[in-house]
């Protein structure tokens, strides 16, 4: 079944209670967020769902060179950031479409939908 | 008596069959691209043979036995480093046809995938001109004025992202399918007036745009008949076209609705949109859904086609119409011909008054000058009609409307 990645964004720094006006307000995000991971993993829909640290606590790792080059911060530079994100498995992009507004209204925030790769695709890609 | 040539055969028979052939193809193989290249490769071998050959006994059937061969024999090329891609086809082959009835017609699948919300909406267009209308890529680029490179890059783009993102190759469920068929007829619409309001460009008015969008209309009204907004929007477009012959001058300057030769009104064009407006007006009549924005639209250019002239036109039905259309689209533009309309009702003072609290969100927009010179001029008012015909000539971009705009700020006295 095709998957897709559900991004959410936001600011590189959170503001008090994670950015949502209130702790009430924070909570009941964080609720409405559970309850739709959980109605996900009922309808086999959930591979992954988890939220991020500020992305001020990331580090970059280039392994390329003689040796690993560390870097404090994120990898691109924006505004905003990866906040947290889901993996799904869907049967195709209106049903992911579909979860994706909802995830969007429980955790109060804009969702990006990417399709995974699959064999299909990847074959694609060596085989122009 | 002859009968037509092989060239118009194949003319016709790609009307008629490459919507079918592209869609039947797409569900039986599961891939647009594949069922694109196979098509356009039976038709342009449909344009080697049958000149040479003769015509088949049945064309439609010989083109789609010959894209259903080269489709096979491009996926068998394809995937011959697969085998089990191969046996993965052989699957496919056995897959039934279809039940056919309005809402499974594959074409109507392809529509919905080709106008999904998911493509933007210059790649919604063209993706519809191309599998659904079965322009060429070179018609859509120059349609669109854009080089060929950049249209085939924007429909390589489009169909990519069909496959990568799995966008679904299938009617919306009920709870979505007025949301997204009115996302299909936006499309439709957006064609038809690409070709009739020209942005840009030396055609004043670009025909092959507008009937493909006729076209576009009468398979979507073919595919659901019941649908009152997809029967409007069809009744809107023939009643526009109807009056091309008379909207451009010989000396090629834009010729206004109170200005036209009425008797140049197409009226085939003008009884079949006024048939449509009349089956939806009974259905509404016996409790049917309220019109939508099309169907009212359609009424509003029924009220001028009516008019044996631009003076006796029903103006206060218009004003009513576009009164019930600001509802339903509270957009500045439909304010806009509302308050033209309200000039000829009650005099171009009360008019201007109207289109004046439009000017924030309309300067842009050389329409708005155009109706503000037009109402200044009928008040005597010329200094400031001359400057509103300077700002609507800096803004259009149509030629016949520049030379339209042009004549009149020339006329201005005083």
């Amino acid at each position: 079944m095709p998957r897709y990645l559900l991004s959410v964004f936001g600011p590189a720094e959170r503001a008090e209670f994670g950015g949502y006006p209130s702790r009430e307000s924070m909570l009941q995000a964080f609720a409405d967020t559970g309850a739709f991971n959980e109605r996900l993993r009922e309808n086999g829909h959930l591979v992954f769902a988890d939220g991020l640290e500020p992305a001020t606590t990331a580090t970059t790792v280039d392994g390329q060179g003689e040796r690993p080059a560390f870097t404090d911060g994120p990898y691109l530079e924006t505004k905003e950031h990866l906040g947290g994100f889901w993996v799904i498995e869907a049967d195709d992009l209106d049903v992911a479409l579909a979860l994706a507004a909802d995830g969007s209204k429980a955790c109060r925030g804009v969702v990006e939908v990417r399709p995974f790769h699959t064999e299909e695709s990847v074959e694609a890609m060596l085989e122009p | 008596m002859t009968g037509p040539t092989v060239e118009q055969v194949i003319t016709r028979v790609h009307h008629d069959e490459w919507a079918r052939v592209v869609a039947g193809l797409t569900r039986h193989f599961g891939d647009i691209d594949t069922a694109e290249e196979a098509a356009a490769e039976a038709f342009a071998a449909a344009s080697e043979r049958w000149p040479r050959d003769g015509l088949p006994p049945n064309p439609g059937g010989w083109i789609v036995t010959t894209a259903t061969r080269k489709a096979i024999d491009r996926l068998r090329r394809e995937s011959r480093r697969d085998a089990k891609q191969q046996s993965a086809l052989m699957v496919h082959d056995d897959t039934p046809p279809e039940p056919t009835g309005p809402v499974e017609d594959d074409r109507l699948r392809l529509v919905f995938t080709c106008c999904h919300p998911a493509l933007a909406m210059e790649a919604r267009t063209a993706l519809t001109l191309r599998l659904v209308g079965g322009l060429t890529v070179a018609e859509i680029a120059r349609a669109f004025l854009v080089q060929e490179a950049t249209m085939a890059r924007r429909i390589t783009r489009a169909k990519a992202k069909i496959k990568a993102a799995h966008i679904p190759y299938s009617v919306p469920s009920d709870a979505d399918v007025r949301d997204r068929l009115a996302g299909v007829l936006a499309v439709v619409y957006l064609v038809f007036n690409e070709g009739y309001l020209a942005g840009a460009g030396e055609d004043p008015v670009r025909a092959d745009l507008t009937d493909e969008a006729i076209r576009l209309g009468r398979l979507l009204r073919d595919l659901v008949p019941d649908d009152g907004e997809v029967a409007g929007l069809l009744a809107l477009m023939l009643l526009i076209d109807a009056r091309r012959p008379a909207r451009v001058s010989r000396t090629g300057e834009l010729v206004t609705l109170d200005e036209q030769d009425r008797g140049a009104w197409d009226r085939a064009l003008i009884d079949e949109g006024k048939a449509l407006l009349r089956q939806r007006v009974d259905v509404v009549a016996a409790g049917g859904e309220r019109p939508g924005r099309y169907q009212l639209q359609a009424a509003i250019n029924a009220v001028h086609t009516d008019a044996p002239s631009a003076r006796d036109t029903d103006w206060s039905t218009i004003v009513a119409l576009y009164g019930r259309l600001s509802l339903l689209d509270p957009s500045p533009i439909v304010r806009l011909n509302r308050a033209v309309a309200v000039a000829e009702v009650d005099g171009p003072a009360v008019g201007l008054a109207e289109v004046d609290r439009l000017g924030e969100v309309l300067d842009g927009y050389h329409a708005f000058h155009a109706a503000r010179a037009d109402l200044l001029r009928r008040l005597g008012r010329s200094s400031e009609s001359r400057a509103a015909y300077d700002r609507a000539i800096g803004l259009a971009g149509n030629e016949a409307e520049l030379a339209y705009l042009t004549r009149r700020r020339d006329q201005l006295t005083g």
